[in-house]
């Protein structure tokens, strides 16, 4: 097993080099001059070669890079062109609500989405899987955003049950989290179901309906444990999912989050921020990626022998 | 390859690949609904220009600000007095441009990607799956906000962005495709009578991923349209006054209060657009091959 940890470990390595350099590359990508974009508009040329050397942009490529990736190691990520804090304290103010936001909607939508998906594969074909099925095709169909001004519209400024923008208590949470779920839940109910579908023709469960066990019993300890080893790899893409949604959820509920600080820096092309959220928000999702492959790997042995 | 296909006489009796996948997919009618509904969309995207019943950017009826939908404008009038229908028509070819086009470039780059990696193996294949691991490692939007970002705002960019975010998804599933129809009977016999490579890719191995390559391109074209509105929502897209979908409904927040028919015809558009090409997939998907994994 942790041979196993190991060998995943290291074969991340080449991965975050490769997303380290891209996102590192971003700024001089960028049209026009990085110094000249840190020095503001008004700048004048002195200014913005004394930016230049303050950041180490006229140094050779690979030892920028050098630069930036133990500047990254430390969690430094450089300031912030628009407030000059470091983009480590931006970045660390906005954590928390995003990290909420994703694992409230994650919560929620997982459950819902299998216990729909259980029920479609047990009903199949009748009125449940059709409910069921209908609900799942229409929520990955309809986009987060128009979603989420719809629910504020209807629960929070026509029927004021529910705070339409912030995160100050738990209040705040139930309209973003169920607009960031909508889509999740859906693709959890689609996948169970099938997943669910090929478990209960298999022979086992045919063996055990003929010793006579009570169907509850044949759909909960033979089928569901079995039909949920592919969900559980399909829960760490989905919250790759997740944290990409986040940032247009953030924008409609205007969430003090780490997606709504990105796109506030897209617009001021505050290139040090974007770089320090891009490479949180990928590293964020490969880490998770791992964790759940070793969960898997817990579940089902012959994945670590492969 | 010196044998040509034999010509078939019979009619009926025989089923053709084609036929077969007919007699599939009519059985499915949320899926045959789907395809008329999105045939009679491009008809009407492709005629939006000349059926719209007011211009869609620069009429401005003063007379009837936020109007609610009527005989006069179908789908209501928003706080600048233009009409919601002929925005939502030509906004119309803009998404499903958006969303044929990029989808189109990400399948035909990520299809060519998954075959080589899965025919060669060896280092094209470490290297274009490596690749593809580097782009899937930015979730969701997030590869097509930085894309964005670096080539600036607009659609063209956006459906750039959104080209790219779909090559790894095509190039993975060709390759797996790949490797599974390289080791059968019939494609080692190929080889075996001196076929080229070039020949059993494309006559061979080529033809048996269309069926998985078709579907995602249906389910595909869904994700794309909402991405591409997405980041029209949030500003990096399509800029007012263009009718895009997404745009429209960013303009229409600030008015959602007062009138919220604004906002509920662009949602509705994107919601039935993108419905139709998910339940047509899922058709596809039935009707061509009931193993292809379910995303």
């Amino acid at each position: 097993m942790l041979q196993y940890i190991v060998r995943r470990l290291l074969g991340l390595i080449p991965t975050l080099l490769i997303v380290a350099v891209l996102v590192f590359m971003f700024v001089h990508l960028l049209p026009g001059d990085p110094a000249r974009l840190a020095a503001g508009p008004d700048a004048t040329p002195a200014t913005v070669a004394l930016v230049r050397q303050d950041l180490g942009l006229d140094k050779p490529l690979p030892e920028q890079f050098i630069r930036f990736a133990t500047g990254v190691l430390r969690g430094d990520f450089g300031r912030s062109l628009r407030t000059k804090r470091p983009v480590s304290t931006e970045i660390a103010e906005r954590f928390m609500p995003t990290m909420w936001l994703t694992v409230a909607a994650m919560a929620w939508s997982v459950l819902i989405g299998m216990a729909i998906g259980t029920l479609s594969a047990v009903w199949r074909n009748r009125w449940p899987d059709r409910v069921g099925m209908t609900l799942a095709v229409s929520g990955i169909s309809f986009p987060a955003f128009a979603l989420g001004m719809l629910l504020m519209q209807i629960f929070a400024v026509q029927l004021n049950w529910l705070p339409t923008v912030g995160a100050d208590t738990w209040r705040h949470y139930i309209l973003p989290s169920v607009t960031l779920g909508a889509a999740v839940a859906a693709i959890m109910a689609r996948f169970t179901r099938s997943s669910f579908v090929e478990i209960l023709q298999d022979d086992y469960i045919r063996t055990a309906r003929a010793k006579g066990l009570p169907e509850t019993v044949v759909v909960v300890k033979h089928g569901l444990r079995n039909a949920l080893i592919p969900v559980v790899t399909m829960m760490g893409l989905q919250f790759g999912f997740l944290l990409g949604g986040s940032i247009v959820v953030e924008v409609v509920f205007n969430w003090p989050g780490m997606g709504r600080l990105l796109i506030d820096a897209v617009d001021m092309r505050d290139y040090p921020v974007i770089q320090g959220l891009v490479l949180l928000f990928s590293v964020e999702f490969i880490l998770i990626n791992l964790i759940v492959d070793v969960l898997y790997a817990v579940i089902n042995p012959t994945i670590r022998y492969r | 390859m010196t044998t040509a296909t034999v010509p078939l006489t019979s009619t009926a009796s025989v089923r053709t690949p084609w036929t077969e996948f007919w007699r599939k997919f009519k059985r499915q009618h949320a899926a045959v609904i789907a395809g008329v509904f999105v045939l009679l969309l491009v008809t009407l995207a492709i005629l939006a220009p000349w059926i719209v019943p007011y211009d869609a950017e620069n009429f401005f009826d003063y007379d009837s600000l936020n109007a609610r939908p009527s005989w006069k404008h179908w789908f209501g009038v928003d706080p600048l007095g233009r009409d919601i229908l002929s925005r939502l028509l030509m906004g119309a070819r803009i998404s499903l441009t958006a969303g044929f086009v990029s989808v189109a470039v990400g399948a035909i780059v990520g299809t060519v990607l998954g075959l080589v990696a899965g025919y060669r193996e060896g280092w094209w294949d470490r290297i274009i799956m490596r690749l593809c691991d580097v782009l899937f490692a930015f979730p969701g939007i997030l590869l097509a906000i930085g894309i964005v970002a670096i080539l600036g705002g607009g659609m063209i960019n956006v459906i750039i962005a959104v080209a790219i975010f779909s090559i790894p998804t095509f190039a993975r599933l060709v390759r797996g495709n790949t490797l599974s129809l390289k080791h059968l009977t019939y494609v080692e016999a190929a080889r075996s009578v001196g076929a080229s490579d070039w020949t059993i890719v494309m006559r061979h191995i080529f033809p048996g991923t269309i069926a998985a390559v078709v579907v995602y391109f249906s389910l595909r074209i869904g994700t794309s349209i909402i991405t591409a509105a997405s980041l029209s929502f949030i500003g990096l897209g399509a800029q007012p006054p263009t009718p895009e979908w997404g745009a429209m409904l960013n303009e229409a927040r600030s008015d959602m209060m007062t009138s919220p028919h604004v906002a509920i015809f662009p949602s509705l558009a994107i919601f039935f657009t993108v419905l139709a090409f998910n339940l047509l997939g899922d058709g596809l998907r039935d009707a061509l091959d009931p193993k292809i994994d379910r995303r």
